[in-house]
């Protein structure tokens, strides 16, 4: 029989560190950029660093991604819930912060108008004139819009309650696997539909344009844009810690188990549609937060968002980084996204260096993207089934076992450590290290 | 590693069950390990299910009183593994009742049913191959199940001599930091009795327990299933009639959904129409 230790010993060995090493060590890297990037642009000291400002816009943009694409692992990756639409609790959550934001633009132009009611009439004027709404009295939803707390609210609780609604209704018909992907998808294509009509009262498809202020300061500002290159990066760090809280958890055990066989989970006693639902409604509300910080980056907010292959991307994000790997979501995203920039921005224009460059500026790189995001999806699938943050686990598993384990091994047969069942083994040992390099 | 020998090496033929390992069969049906079994703990009644036409089960009755040990067999296709799905929720009989305890099942989900105690071993070993044998023991100690405590839950002092109390009661305390999906099939099929175990049921429904293992696997079986029946119900399934004949208890021989035979295991392979029904006459 075991001693009183030694069953203290088999807990604290039941909880792995290596996802809080690896946590770590993306926190550490973050953390670095976050420092990195603002001092490069200059941005606190009235900007015009060799960084340029649309860089920090753009990095803010690529970390509410990887916030999403995390959001999308929660789900995907530890609950097996392939899920094709929440590029809509994305747009949702831009939406609502977005509401707060044109208002506050449009309020910040009309200040010579001093009546509180008068002042409100021009506001609703300004934004809904662009599709002939001006004289319709406010749609109902936008009662509280200049209030910023309660648009902030809004940001997690639509995406959350719409995940709540449809996860309930699908979840308890027991709707799996590519159908509830396909649900999924149709429900951001209602949405997309819904948003797209000028009636619905979010100014149809112009979307919300010109997010120019935030809480007051001037999106054109470059400390504004790093404030919200900061704020991006703290989220994501949120997330990351949030999942990592979750998925280490017994919670997290059962999504596993929900994943991996949810007969069986049912059948220890779990009832599998309440956890799958509260996991998908965090899901969504972390979705719902990347939107929000999305939008005054990206300045406008659009139906587009609600576009079924934008969510069929991120998907492939976190399928190209690696799946049930909350850094190889981040991975995933990071990648896919500095691809889609460097072709679609014009990064490429030559190859080589001096005489011996050859000019690349005439090729259509834009219109290679969507063939390069789908060819990325067929090499994942077919050979990197754990994506890339899987290869390099392979990769140093390997080095691992060549190199170092050999040595080990040698170094413990001269020592005195006697074959004692309490020490891990080396199958322990090669995950910690290569989940923590 | 087990101290076991990998058992993929074991290729000699099964050997001849020794006679003197066995207790005398009774010949009476008035038993002690009848008489002392106590009070009904799951009653079915006349319960029929049909799929497309053809009765899986057909008008069965059947009971097991409270630590009672009890094998069902029976050729392909009499509905053993239907009773099963029955009693645990998966499938919705078209009449009949089933009562545990005081609790009518029929109107309670799976997880519900699992939840009023009764467990459920599949035939085919189902363990989460993804996680630790620790992990898959201790997602099915008997704690809250609500997502919510699920979220909060820290792992108590007690509940760690509980896993391991089961995992050496099923031979796997060793491997208890390995993934499950490393373990041998005999291996798998005993974590999911450890998971039963741990759930704390007061009924354990095994479905072919000694599929795939090895004699020696095979004697460690019966011998955990035998040392469970002492304070739980057991129901077994199992093709194999040795080993039904090494747990010495009642068995019931079902037969195109209905009850064909019952008693002790010299009684019922000595009916005529089991004989019949085994050879295809």
């Amino acid at each position: 029989m075991m001693n009183s230790t030694q069953y203290a010993d088999l807990g604290r060995r039941y909880r792995r560190a290596s996802p809080l090493i690896s946590m770590l060590v993306v926190f550490a890297l973050l953390a670095a950029f976050m420092v990195y990037v603002p001092w490069a642009n200059g941005s606190f000291s009235g900007g015009g660093g060799p960084l340029q400002d649309t860089m920090v816009q753009l990095f803010g943009k690529i970390l509410c991604f990887a916030l999403l694409a995390v959001a999308m692992d929660l789900v995907w990756g530890y609950c097996g819930i392939l899920s094709l639409g929440h590029g809509a609790f994305f747009a949702l959550g831009g939406y609502a912060i977005g509401m707060n934001l044109i208002y506050a633009t449009a309020d910040e132009k009309l200040t010579q108008i001093t009546d509180p009611i008068a002042r409100d009439e021009a506001v609703k004027q300004s934004i809904f004139s662009v599709v002939g709404q001006g004289e319709d009295p406010w749609p109902w939803f936008w009662l509280l819009a200049d209030q910023f707390w309660f648009q902030a609210l809004m940001v997690l609780i639509v995406p959350g309650l719409l995940a709540f609604g449809f996860g309930w209704l699908a979840f308890r018909s027991r709707v799996t696997g590519v159908y509830l992907s396909i649900m999924t998808q149709a429900l951001t294509l209602v949405l997309g539909y819904l948003f797209i009509m000028n009636e619905f009262g979010l100014r149809g498809n112009n979307g919300l344009s010109g997010l120019q202020n935030v809480l007051g300061a001037s999106m054109t500002e470059p400390s504004t844009k790093a404030l919200l290159f900061l704020a991006s990066g703290v989220a994501l760090m949120i997330g990351y810690a949030l999942t990592l809280f979750l998925t280490q958890s017994k919670f997290g055990n059962v999504l596993r188990g929900i994943r991996d066989d949810e007969d069986r989970v049912r059948f220890l006693g779990y009832q599998v549609e309440g956890y799958k639902v509260l996991a998908f409604v965090i899901s969504a509300m972390m979705a719902g937060v990347a939107g929000a910080l999305f939008a005054p980056q990206a300045g406008i907010i659009n139906p587009d968002s609600f576009g079924p292959l934008k969510s069929i991307e991120i998907a492939v994000w976190v399928a190209l980084g690696g799946r049930g790997m909350i850094y190889g979501a981040i991975v995933g995203a990071v990648t896919a996204n500095l691809l889609r920039s460097a072709l679609t921005g014009g990064w490429i224009n030559s190859v080589g260096f001096g005489a011996a460059s050859i000019d690349l500026s005439g090729v259509p790189w834009p219109e290679f993207w969507p063939i390069v995001l789908g060819l990325m999806f067929v090499i994942v699938t077919l050979f990197l089934p754990r994506g890339i943050m899987g290869l390099w686990h392979d990769l140093v598993g390997l080095l691992w076992n060549a190199l170092v384990k050999p040595r080990l091994v040698a170094d413990a047969g001269r020592g005195e450590a006697a074959t004692d069942p309490s020490q891990p083994s080396s199958r322990t040992i090669n995950r910690e290290v290569v989940a923590s390099a | 590693m087990s101290k076991y020998p990998p058992m993929v090496l074991n290729m000699a033929p099964l050997p001849k069950p020794e006679p003197e390992n066995f207790e005398p069969t009774a010949t009476s049906s008035f038993d002690s390990r009848v008489l002392n079994s106590g009070s009904s703990l799951l009653m079915m009644q006349s319960v029929t299910v049909s799929f497309d036409g053809f009765k899986a089960l057909n008008d069965l009755s059947f009971s097991i009183a409270e630590g009672e040990l009890r094998a069902i067999i029976g050729p392909n296709g009499a509905g053993k593994t239907t009773f099963m799905d029955v009693v645990t929720g998966k499938t919705r009989p078209d009449q009949g009742r089933v009562v545990f305890g005081s609790t009518d099942v029929l109107r309670k989900s799976e997880a519900e049913i699992a939840r009023l105690g009764i467990g459920r071993k599949f035939q085919r070993p189902t363990v989460f191959e993804h996680q630790t044998v620790f992990e898959n023991l201790m997602m099915a100690l008997a704690n809250r199940r609500d997502p919510v405590s699920g979220i909060f839950y820290s792992l108590k002092q007690s509940d760690r001599r509980r896993v391991y109390d089961v995992a050496e009661q099923i031979h796997l305390s060793e491997v208890l930091q390995s993934d499950a999906g490393i373990l041998s099939h005999g291996q798998k099929q005993w974590l999911e009795i450890g998971m039963l175990l741990a759930q704390e049921p007061k009924l354990l429904l095994v479905d072919e327990p000694a599929a795939g293992m090895t004699p020696a696997e095979r004697e460690r079986t019966v011998k955990i299933l035998r040392d469970v029946s002492k304070t739980r119900s057991v129901v077994v399934i199992e093709h194999d009639m040795e080993f039904v004949r090494n747990l010495d208890c009642r068995v019931t021989v079902l037969h195109e959904g209905s009850v064909l035979a019952e008693g002790f295991i010299d009684h019922v392979v000595n009916n005529e129409e089991v004989i019949d029904v085994y050879l295809g006459r």
